[in-house]
């Protein structure tokens, strides 16, 4: 196999049983690998009704055939398992050098199965694989475990781990690699954690060969040159980052404030990337491959919040910025280093402490509660509580469960601002109506990066459609969620398709892999694996019932901004978009449409 | 005219394009330990510096080779290993104080940046500049020594 690996580790952590098996060749076609394949796999080998946090859940480190060569951004890997904090099939994408190493070291996909006895991590070097005691790395957080491993192994290895919050199982904890990347979502560092694993380092040295050098050169340099002439990824990215989106958002009136009551932050430009280049930001960084660089490394030298890191990132500056009624930067930069170290995820944890501060300021809980005053805008209780969450201390005991559960143990889950469990990020779907279909179907629950609408709704890439316009969503949102899982599954990242798109990425694909993709090939390969995704959620439990949103978000009007007046209009396109995706009334996949996809 | 490739240090954003190109051309294959240039990480300070052969007006590497292998062109700048005459002995791998010569376990030969015949892959990839092949002009040249000078003492601090 040309790009594919061809070796898949199995690491039965109960037994300490290390197997090399041969992948699949037509799964691979299929599933293309990562976020696709790494799904099909846990469809097939894991009851959906498993408890996630139990031995009989698996947990996935899949890299993309694309991963590893210089295919525009092609530095991804996908951590895929059961997610204990929506119950969902979990797909957490990250980048950094970890994924590429994964492949040199000859490998595919790691398996992970049942639970250690003791703290363990895995060591890779090449063909060398063995589970090694982590007794003395338990316990320390994701950069002292980074830098130990790296000091202990030599500076070519690489390293994914989780922090405290992990190893305490936090619902929303995260895989940290190369000390600054995350692969955030759903909770895939709680499964970790659960298991016992505290670390994979990894070193490879065998390479990759693709099946035709001239052409996938070609196709490489097709899509770079796009790149380079995109303002976005050209431009928008490489000079101010992520958080480049602060100002534009809310200028457009979608900008989520004090937990979704309002949608615009007057006091937004304090917390935008604009801001962060000339106060904190040290110097810009990229990614294995990347040529966008949308990386911040940042410090705050002195003060209360004195710390460094890399970020914040738009949707963390939101979390803990607008979304907390915060405005300092040096406070946001504060809670986004501590979710790093302790390795949890900042979008949850921001929304789930602006659930609370709305408890708080509706008086469902009170200081004796608390500990302290927890005010919307109060930044240092903000920061205090990012901490007691990550380490499962206090009032923080309650936060490390997420908003929703948080919301519902006081009887108000209304006032969660999730989907599935799952805390919708930095768009008010209120403000772009396919970002509201996104949201409510996407198969990881309140997500943004499973259909990125708000790239045509509000960025006007690759055509500008009206935000407040329902019709044609539905489409729309399919071809997204279809491209992105396909994509996903690839090893690339979701930031090229500013400026390419199926063609070229199905081009890349083709010639690295040797197996041809036309366009149509490719997208269905997406429109498998989402179908896929949602087999399992249904079979976990879940019904069309919870395609839906916060009651707010579809009753209570936005009440100021340029924003104004607009609610979610959920209604008018979910049938529709059951039906364009092939999807019977209940939201159930057909037969028929499971049948075409070889499902 | 001769060009030379310089390193602005200040400039890398820590990508890898460059080892992946190089050992993509060189090696058809990516795998960056088997690049020519190397991109040194410090992850704490998320800080990276890509090094490699930096093709020395008096390369230590040649000076140190018992049989002669290792020549500089005049006319083009390039130092570069004879294989033919090279016994592996790999003196030149540690005499460089740039890591700029590599030692290739498996093919059991010493091997180093050869510019890519002029077209230096590495460079034409390096999304932010960070590597760039320009004509030798004497404030390049005296940049490059400069950089050469601190790279030594970096060196000298970190042994």
């Amino acid at each position: 196999m040309y790009a594919w690996k061809g070796t898949i580790l199995r690491v039965n952590l109960t037994s300490g049983e290390i197997k090399k098996e041969k992948l699949s060749p037509q799964d691979a076609k299929d599933y293309i690998g990562a976020r696709g394949l790494a799904s099909k796999i846990l469809y097939d080998e894991v009851d959906p009704s498993v408890d996630p946090l139990g031995p009989d859940n698996k947990l996935m480190f899949a890299t993309g055939p694309l991963t590893g060569t210089y295919a525009t951004s092609g530095g991804r890997y996908n951590v895929v398992t059961k997610g204990p904090l929506t119950g969902a099939i979990a797909a957490s994408n990250s980048g950094g050098y970890f994924g590429p190493e994964l492949k040199y070291a000859g490998y595919d996909l790691v398996i992970f199965e049942g639970r250690a006895k003791k703290p363990v991590y895995l060591h890779i070097y090449n063909d060398e694989v063995e589970l090694r005691d982590a007794g003395d790395l338990w316990g320390k957080d994701t950069h002292e475990t980074t830098e130990k491993l790296v000091e202990r192994h030599g500076e070519n290895f690489k390293v994914a781990c989780i922090g405290p919050g992990g190893e305490q199982q936090v619902l929303f904890a995260n895989v940290i690699n190369d000390m600054h990347r995350a692969a955030g979502r759903s909770g895939v560092g709680a499964v970790m954690g659960s298991k016992q694993l505290k670390a994979i380092v990894v070193r490879g040295t065998t390479g990759l060969k693709v099946a035709d050098n001239q052409g996938f050169t070609d196709a490489v340099m097709r899509a770079r040159k796009a790149m380079q002439e995109d303002p976005t990824t050209s431009e928008g990215l490489p000079t101010f980052g992520t958080n480049v989106l602060v100002n534009v958002i809310n200028q457009s009136g979608l900008f989520p404030t004090r937990n979704f009551q309002e949608s615009f932050f007057p006091e937004a430009d304090k917390t935008s990337g604009e801001t962060m280049a000339s106060t904190l930001l040290v110097r810009n960084k990229g990614c294995f491959a990347c040529i966008i660089d949308c990386g911040r490394v940042t410090a705050v030298p002195e003060g209360p919040y004195k710390g460094e890191g890399e970020g914040p990132e738009y949707e963390t500056a939101w979390a803990f910025g607008a979304q907390c009624g915060v405005d300092d930067l040096e406070a946001i930069s504060k809670a986004n280093y501590i979710c790093n170290e302790l390795g949890i995820d900042t979008i949850t944890m921001g929304s789930t402490i602006a659930c609370a501060m709305e408890l708080y300021e509706k008086g469902i809980v009170t200081e004796d509660d608390v500990g302290m005053d927890l005010s919307f805008g109060n930044a240092e209780a903000m920061v205090k509580m990012t901490e007691a969450a990550g380490l499962r201390r206090g009032f923080g005991d309650k936060l490390a469960l997420g908003s929703h559960r948080l919301a519902s143990e006081y009887g108000v889950p209304e006032l969660s601002m999730s989907v599935k469990r799952l805390e919708m990020p930095a768009y008010d779907p209120r403000g772009a109506q396919g970002m509201a279909l996104e949201y409510a179907t996407s198969n990881r629950g309140g997500c943004h990066v499973r259909g990125y609408m708000i790239s045509p709704e509000i960025m006007g890439v690759p055509q500008k459609l009206d935000p407040d316009v329902t019709e044609e969503k539905a489409a729309w949102l399919k071809t997204f969620q279809d491209l992105t899982a396909a994509l996903d599954s690839s090893g690339i990242c979701l930031f090229t398709t500013f400026a390419i798109g199926a063609d070229e990425i199905s081009a890349m694909l083709s010639k690295a892999t040797g197996v041809e993709y036309s366009t149509e090939a490719f997208m269905e390969a997406g429109d498998r694996i989402y179908n896929l995704e949602r087999l399992f959620n249904m079979e976990a439990g879940f019904t069309h019932e919870e395609d839906t949103l916060p009651r707010r978000l579809l009753e209570e009007p936005i009440s100021a901004g340029p924003g104004r007046g607009k609610v979610a209009r959920l209604d008018e396109m979910k049938g529709e978009y059951y039906q364009v995706r092939g999807w019977a009334a209940d939201g159930k996949p057909t037969a028929e449409k499971l049948a075409e996809l070889g499902l | 005219m001769e060009k030379i490739l310089v390193i602005h240090p200040e400039k890398c954003v820590g990508c890898g394009s460059c080892e992946l190109g190089c050992s993509f051309k060189q090696e058809e294959t990516f795998n960056p330990s088997k690049s020519r240039v190397t991109v040194l990480r410090w992850l704490r300070e998320s800080l990276s510096v890509p090094l490699t052969c930096l093709q020395c007006d008096e390369p230590a590497c040649e000076k140190v080779c018992m049989v002669g292998a290792i020549s500089k062109d005049a006319k083009s700048g390039l130092v570069s290993v004879d294989e033919e005459t090279c016994v592996g002995c790999r003196l030149c791998v540690s005499a460089c104080p740039f890591g700029g010569m590599n030692y290739d376990l498996e093919a059991k030969r010493v091997y180093k940046c050869n510019l890519c015949d002029g077209e230096p892959e590495c460079a034409e990839l390096c999304p932010t500049d960070a590597l760039e092949f320009q004509p030798a002009s004497e404030s390049l040249v005296n940049r490059k020594k400069d950089l050469a000078r601190r790279f030594t003492e970096i060196y000298k601090e970190l042994m």
